[in-house]
């Protein structure tokens, strides 16, 4: 079954399910309301977004300068750095490390860019044993499931499945309490970062100037798993790169809001290489994989170039009216809603992924609530047009070409019209049967009646 | 050619097309005032020049567009316990250090710590020793199922930003990575003098104190470990403290 198939057999089942609708609706709306009572807090929230989309376009516009800035920094202080052009490579140098060091256990906290090239698997085939320490990624990856939402990976979820899968899984008694609940997940983590030999992380911000890296969570997984193990390997895309380290003080304010509806995430944390001399503790060894993975595609088209100041922080997922009908899990992505849809094609393939052009009703509610301000619903208009350009099906051009031919000639025209006139009255009788010549139209929608005159033929009659 | 070559040979390549600046396509809500905006291209248009038409680099001059956290100290005083409210962290403002040791040993009783973890400081090595109570220090290096074990994690910190209500703690001056996350309540011990407005002036001032020679972690702890991964509701302690406790000495 292609993707396509698969997104359109999993948002009809979806978009039917109630409960589901529920669920998100009351999660999402919890989020706006906090996220408008933070996004107040701003004096001014439209010169910060124009400010962050500036500081954005500054890095991805002289990307390979502050790549090169930001990894010299990071090797002079110790921290092995890893090119990865594709997610294979990215893959393979981080098995190395793994390999290497004899990991028995791995722990790793959340990171989006782990999902993209399905580390997960790798490590498990390979025979060794991850643990996601997030709590939402941790539900879900004992479902054996992706996560729903890059920032609310279990959003679909009420407490009582959770209850079920911490009884079946863990064996622990079953409780309706969120707070039980966590702390059933705190015990187990617990013994998994202090027994772990190799911690995972990802980053969400990789600053040029001083050579870190910034993690942004609330759980204070990503902490644990930065600090106790032996080695930490740390994977992020190319385009996490900003300029200058001031730039988190706005960088790491508009994430908090536009993610989450926080002032400021719990933990924000800013590595600069492993553990230094005269420190108490962190990793011996630290490394970096920076992965390219066709990001580098996506950069060679100017007019879409803006996708890769995209922070993660799920603002346009949040209000898109596909997403909250359809779900995450539907798009079959790592990066759902309106930004997966935008760059799914550029990484994955147009051929196979150009449907989620169509997964949006273009009502620039994303566009708006991106806070670096991606232009994301004319990008999927972009790629709607990328994917005729470059493969138009041949049923739909001679569609085009027969209507562009009707509508050029008046006679050709009064004939079709007559024809509609006639037949219309017959449609009813097959209408959104099997022999419905319109079903592709009727099987959604109404198709009104045809006026009994055109506007010419009664401005004939008054005259 | 090695991965690196490559791909910034592919970012060098793709960078030869210049990109739209900011502000020329539909990034939603164009019409604020402040800024110029090209006449806005046609729905599908392909391009447009990239000029940076504003001087960029906002960052470390003044951004009046982010929440402000105060002028004065009574200000930021004020923003910081607002916030604080709202995060769940317990502030206490002293009157001399004898004031707090005080309160230490009363909150020492209250809630039973059996053993404290520490690292050595000023305000730390005082604090500890009027606690006297079994006490591990990280300096230097300790066993982790130690440091499990204890009841709190004493620490100094490096500026308490009244913006957002956070703490600025460090891999070096505040005893590692692990000391202020494992131990299920953490204390912070601060200066009155450690107040900062905002965020920025707390990385300026890192930047001041350490640049080049960063400490290996430092990061802002705003609020107590927590968690909303189910169903969206508030759970606090997800696997750092439960309990986040300020005191403001002076």
């Amino acid at each position: 079954m292609t993707a396509a198939h698969q997104f359109l057999e999993q948002a009809r089942k979806v978009t039917r399910d109630l409960r589901h609708r529920g669920l998100i609706q009351t999660a999402l709306r919890k989020y706006e309301v906090k996220r408008d009572e933070k996004k107040r807090a701003f004096p001014d929230w439209e010169s910060a977004r124009q400010a962050a989309a500036e500081v954005k376009w500054d890095a991805i516009n002289h990307l390979d300068t502050y790549l090169e800035d930001f990894v010299a920094r990071l090797e002079s202080r110790g921290t092995r750095v890893h090119w990865a052009s594709t997610a294979a490579e990215a893959r393979d140098a981080i098995l190395g490390v793994v390999r290497e060091r004899k990991a028995k256990a791995i722990i790793k906290s959340k990171a989006m860019t782990a999902e993209e090239i399905h580390l997960n698997d790798a490590l498990e085939k390979e025979g060794y044993a991850v643990v996601e320490s997030d709590l939402g990624e941790y539900i879900v990856q004992l479902r054996h499931e992706p996560p729903y939402h890059i920032v609310f990976p279990a959003m679909h979820l009420t407490r009582d499945e959770i209850s079920d899968l911490f009884h079946r899984e863990l064996g622990s008694a079953q409780t309706r309490e969120p707070e039980e609940l966590t702390m059933i997940a705190r015990r187990v983590m617990r013994q998994k970062y202090i027994t772990a030999d190799v911690g995972i992380t990802g980053a969400n911000f990789a600053v040029a100037e001083t050579g870190m890296i910034s993690i942004t969570e609330n759980e204070g997984n990503a902490r644990l798993t930065a600090a106790l193990p032996k080695t930490m390997i740390t994977l992020l895309g190319i385009e996490k790169v900003i300029p200058a380290l001031e730039d988190l003080a706005l960088f790491l304010p508009m994430l908090a809001t536009a993610g989450a509806g926080q002032t400021l995430t719990g933990y924000n944390t800013m590595y600069s290489g492993p553990r230094q001399a005269g420190e108490a503790d962190g990793p011996e060894e630290w490394h970096v994989v920076l992965l390219d993975n066709r990001r580098t595609e996506l950069l060679a088209d100017p007019e879409q170039r803006d996708a890769l100041h995209c922070i993660r922080c799920g603002a346009c997922l949040n209000v898109c009216p596909i997403f909250k009908n359809v779900g995450g899990h539907t798009y079959g992505t790592a990066y759902s809603g309106p930004i997966g849809s935008v760059i799914t094609p550029h990484l994955r393939g147009l051929k196979d992924w150009k449907h989620l052009s169509g997964a949006s009703s273009l009502c620039g509610a994303c566009t708006e609530a991106c806070p670096v301000k991606i232009d994301l619903h004319h990008h999927l208009l972009q790629n709607r047009r990328n994917a005729v350009v470059e493969d138009a099906p041949i049923l739909e051009r001679l569609a085009y070409q027969l209507f562009a031919m009707v509508v050029n000639h008046p006679t050709l025209w009064q004939f079709a019209k007559e024809l509609g006139r006639t037949f219309q009255p017959l449609h009813r009788w097959v209408l959104r049967s099997k022999l419905d010549p319109a079903r592709a139209w009727t099987a959604t929608r109404d198709i009104p009646p045809m006026a009994e005159m055109s506007f010419k033929e009664w401005w004939r009659t008054r005259r | 050619m090695s991965a690196r070559e490559q791909i910034l040979g592919r970012i060098r390549e793709a960078l030869r097309k210049p990109a739209p600046f900011p502000g020329h396509g539909h990034g939603g809500n164009d019409e604020h005032p402040g800024h110029e905006h090209a006449a806005t291209p046609a729905l599908l248009d392909r391009g447009g020049i990239a000029q940076p038409i504003i001087p960029l680099r906002p960052s470390v001059a003044a951004r009046p567009w982010l929440p402000p956290g105060g002028v004065t100290h009574q200000e930021q005083w004020e923003r910081f316990c607002i916030a604080s409210t709202e995060l769940k962290t317990t502030v206490f403002e002293f009157g001399s250090i004898e004031e707090a040791h005080a309160k230490l040993r009363e909150m020492a009783i209250a809630q039973a710590w059996t053993g404290v973890a520490s690292h050595h400081g000023p305000l730390t090595d005082a604090a500890v020793t009027a606690l006297a109570l079994p006490t591990l220090f990280t300096d230097g290096g300790y066993p982790v199922n130690d440091l499990e074990k204890c009841s709190v994690g004493i620490t100094e910190c490096d500026a308490l930003v009244a913006q957002t209500g956070s703490i600025l703690v460090t891999s070096r001056s505040t005893g590692g990575r692990a000391l202020s996350v494992l131990p299920p309540h953490h204390l912070v011990l601060a200066r009155r003098g450690q107040l900062v407005p905002d965020l920025g002036t707390a990385l300026e001032q890192s930047k001041r104190r350490y640049a080049p020679d960063w400490p290996s972690m430092i990061s802002f702890i705003t609020g107590p470990s927590r968690t909303g991964d189910i169903e969206r509701i508030l759970v606090l302690g997800a696997h750092g403290p439960k309990q986040l406790t300020v005191f403001l000495l002076p």
